[in-house]
């Protein structure tokens, strides 16, 4: 009898996805989860954007709803409305019709076909440059494509804060035509993110050294609650037009539309100004037949609903208008938390300085806790975070914030005074 | 690694190679679509279309599904990731349904127990296929694929594209529009040992001919005999019978085999697109029968790895109307009813199609043997241009008629423009 796949080994589980499971196994009443990567409201619940709610009620209500299937390329009235919203109304490349636009399965969809299509088509450096750290799926979204990966110095862990240094003269030391990613905002997992005088200078050594940079934008408006703030060195980028290559951009709407299972987002292509209009037209059509393929082979057509819930959301005025209200709710939320643990912190006279937690941004905070500080939160306090030390702020509430602060403290000095 | 470009002032061609990203060929029944629309003939019909119309040509959603919708619109409380792979209760649910068959499958259900079947949720059909194709070109043995001829246009893009090679076996007879049965035993026959072996598990796509259990037990023998690796495709699952229980036979007998040793491991591609009408939403699943309980774990570990870098997880919308319909009795009752009433209004113009054709110079019995959402009329590319360019008749060159873009007030003038092309 035949015997297959003999030489499948068990992998050892995804450890935020074993963080998740000893939290949900902890019977504490007071535990707190600061590993999650969602949204909480003040009650530590999730929360449906009351935005998404009325674009649910109004879409599946309206006549002409339907489960049919898009075009391969997704929703257009979507891809229109992503585009704008990320690039702006005023941009150079909707006004040049410079984009070509592929609707994906979120994030992880849209670098993914990127990968995939840089690896087929891209006569430069295959090389992907990452920030280190970065999100732990960066790497191997990159890799299972084919290309190869590098690193660029990002988290100075001394001073807890941005090595601006090493990043720029990273870029400028790489291989002329190499691949960079950038996250244009609220840095995961750091959250920490260059000022726009730091973006000139990295953006300055991308165009000087030809390299072809892909932004990963995971929480525009998220971040500061500005969509235009948040997507700022984006459309630098692009509208300076110094930067030679194509830009690539993959936009997800998980965290700030709160649409995270859902899976939707988009990746458009930037064609470089200067272009002729006839060389751009037949770059665009080969560039979007080329997308379509890779998408037909994979998926044959992205989901339908999420689109249609984020077309509406973006054009209707008055959804429109409720959603920037909710990311307003949603930035200050956090920002309030930032404050008020490190507010609590120093009150403690806890060891260390903690206005890094107030400098970042978006989602997370990388509060400098060690491997064995985050090992004793969980275990003596029932605090659960990342073991790199990445706190989800999204986590902390009027509820939970104090003892968070306490137990901080408590771990802080204890490993610092074992480390004697 | 820079290229000498024949457009040396654009910096986009010196970087990267886009003057050689060749034009990809357009998708065949999209183009169909677009001429279709063009179309100002008020007597078009599109039958290129493999999604459901009803009686005045629209589309519909599932009377069921939408109920299912209105739930969730009041219960839902969150729009968070699922898991990887999907949610337990979408797996469990799934795999239930399929395996144990409304209790009726033993096989099946003891394989459950076992934990022998990873269940995942994939996107749709399309993603299922190409997560096991990506599975086998990591952990198989063998990296080559047999077909049938013909099969889904996108059946071997989906194979090659993730590194295997793909052949054909044979599969139908166009001279005498039937299952070309003796050459589909002795292609498989001829196949290497431990290929890959992708059978349809019901309404074959596009010709509609599936075999006879008789003829399944034929061909599990020379599967077993040469240890072909089965790869199911059921995207139709209910369009035969109208009931989703009755069709799938084979993988009750699959389930058997298995149990006896006979054949050691298999896999499932499934989707909802059709039979519950969720074609958008994308949502389906893979289920691979492994050879033991640690085994299936070490399945879903590496599944997992392969889909977490392609697009995390997979989206939720789908999966919870799935969800709804499995776990309340009512709604489920309402779906089976819903299912039954469109494939028969599919039997029933099916049906009327081929009471009013022109059968005097042309043998239309295979209609009546075809089952699902096609038939495959036998025409000639020539023959369906001309229904396209006389009569705005749209149809796939290879003469393959969606049934659900027919319905009583079009019936009539369909078969006049097939009899009219066929006389000449």
């Amino acid at each position: 009898m035949a015997s297959y796949f003999t030489e499948i080994k068990q992998l050892p589980p995804d450890p935020l996805f074993g963080l998740k499971a000893r939290y949900t196994a902890d019977p504490r009443s007071d535990k707190v989860d600061l590993g999650i990567g969602a949204y909480r409201d003040n009650n530590g619940k999730p929360w449906i954007l009351p935005a998404v709610r009325g674009a649910e009620k109004k879409l599946i209500e309206s006549p002409g709803y339907n489960h049919e299937y898009l075009g391969i390329s997704g929703y257009e009235p979507f891809l229109t409305a992503a585009a704008e919203v990320i690039l702006g109304a005023n941009s150079r490349a909707i006004s040049e019709s410079a984009i070509v636009s592929q609707q994906s399965l979120s994030g992880t969809g849209a670098l993914h076909l990127v990968a995939v299509f840089l690896n087929e088509f891209f006569a430069g450096n295959k090389t992907v440059y990452l920030s280190k750290p970065t999100w732990a799926n960066h790497h191997s979204v990159f890799l299972s494509a084919g290309l190869k990966v590098d690193t660029y110095p990002y988290w100075d862990a001394e001073n807890k804060k941005l090595d601006i240094e090493g990043f720029v003269s990273t870029i400028q030391n790489a291989p002329q035509g190499s691949i960079i990613l950038l996250h244009p905002c609220a840095h995961n997992p750091t959250g920490l993110d260059p000022t726009p005088a730091e973006w000139n200078r990295i953006l300055d050594a991308i165009a000087e050294r030809k390299h072809l940079p892909i932004f990963d934008s995971a929480y525009q408006g998220f971040a500061s609650g500005s969509l235009e703030k948040d997507a700022a060195s984006i459309r630098t980028a692009i509208d300076s037009g110094k930067i030679s290559s194509p830009i690539f951009v993959c936009q997800s709407f998980a965290k700030n539309v709160g649409m995270y299972g859902e899976r939707v987002g988009a990746l458009h292509v930037i064609l470089p100004a200067g272009e002729s209009a006839e060389s751009k037209e037949t770059l665009k059509s080969a560039i979007k037949s080329q997308l379509n393929k890779l998408t037909r082979s994979e998926i044959s057509n992205p989901p339908a609903y999420g689109a249609k819930i984020v077309a509406t959301v973006l054009t209707d005025p008055e959804s429109r208008k409720q959603w920037e209200e909710d990311l307003v709710t949603m930035s200050s939320r956090i920002i309030k938390m930032r404050n008020e643990l490190k507010l609590k912190l120093i009150g403690l006279g806890t060891p260390g300085t903690w206005d890094h937690i107030t400098n970042q941004t978006g989602m997370f905070s990388f509060t400098g806790l060690t491997p064995d500080m985050a090992e004793r939160l969980e275990k003596v306090h029932g605090v659960y975070l990342m073991s790199s030390g990445r706190a989800s702020v999204a986590g902390l509430n009027d509820g939970n914030v104090d003892k968070v602060a306490r137990a901080f403290d408590e771990v802080i000095r204890f490993c610092s005074k074992s480390k004697l | 690694m820079l290229r000498r470009s024949t457009r040396p002032f654009s910096v986009a061609t010196r970087l990267a190679k886009w003057n050689e990203i060749p034009l990809a060929p357009p998708d065949k029944i999209l183009g169909i679509s677009e001429a279709f629309q063009k179309d100002t003939n008020s007597k078009k019909i599109n039958l290129g279309v493999g999604a459901y119309r009803d009686n005045s040509g629209k589309p519909i959603v599932f009377p069921s599904v939408k109920k299912a919708e209105t739930v969730l619109l009041e219960k839902e409380t969150d729009k968070e990731y699922t898991g990887i792979i999907g949610s337990k209760k979408y797996q469990d649910s799934v795999r239930n349904f399929i395996f144990n068959n409304s209790g009726k499958d033993a096989s099946g259900a003891q394989l459950i127990k076992e934990g022998r079947i990873v269940t995942a949720q994939t996107i749709s059909g399309t993603g299922s296929l190409r997560v096991i194709a990506d599975f086998l070109k990591r952990f198989n043995s063998a990296q080559n694929i047999i077909v049938p001829k013909p099969t889904w246009a996108n059946h071997v893009a989906v194979f090659t594209d993730a590194g295997l090679s793909a052949d054909f076996y044979a599969y139908y007879d166009k001279e005498n529009n039937d299952l070309d049965f003796a050459n589909l035993k002795k292609s498989i026959s001829d196949a290497a040992d431990e290929s890959v072996i992708l059978l349809h598990a019901c309404c074959h796509n596009p010709t509609g001919m599936d075999l006879t259990p008789e003829q399944w037990e034929e061909v599990l023998a020379i599967i077993e005999q040469k240890k072909l690796f089965p790869l199911v495709d059921m995207a139709y699952q209910g369009f035969a019978s109208g009931s989703p229980y009755k069709d799938i036979g084979l993988i009750r007998r699959l389930n058997e085999l298995v149990q006896e040793g006979k054949i050691p491991t298999y896999a499932l591609c499934q989707s909802f697109a059709k039979n519950m009408g969720l074609y958008g939403e994308r949502t389906g699943s893979i289920s691979i029968i492994a050879e033991s309980g640690s085994q299936a774990k070490a399945i879903e570990s590496q599944l997992k790895k392969l889909i977490r870098p392609m697009y995390s997880n997979p989206p939720i919308h789908g999966s919870r109307i799935v969800e709804t319909i499995f776990s309340d009795e009512n709604l489920l009752s309402e779906w089976l009813a819903d299912l039954d009433s469109v494939v028969g209004r599919l039997n029933v113009v099916r049906d009327k199609l081929y009471q009013k054709l022109d059968k005097t110079n042309y043998n239309w019995d295979h209609l009546l043997k075809q089952r699902g959402m096609f038939i495959y009329t036998g025409l000639s590319a020539e023959q369906v241009i001309e229904l396209r360019e006389k009569y705005s008749v749209y149809a796939t060159e290879d003469g393959r008629f969606s049934i659900s873009g027919v319905n009583e007030h079009n019936v009539d003038y369909l078969a006049d423009a097939i009899n009219q092309v066929i006389k000449k």
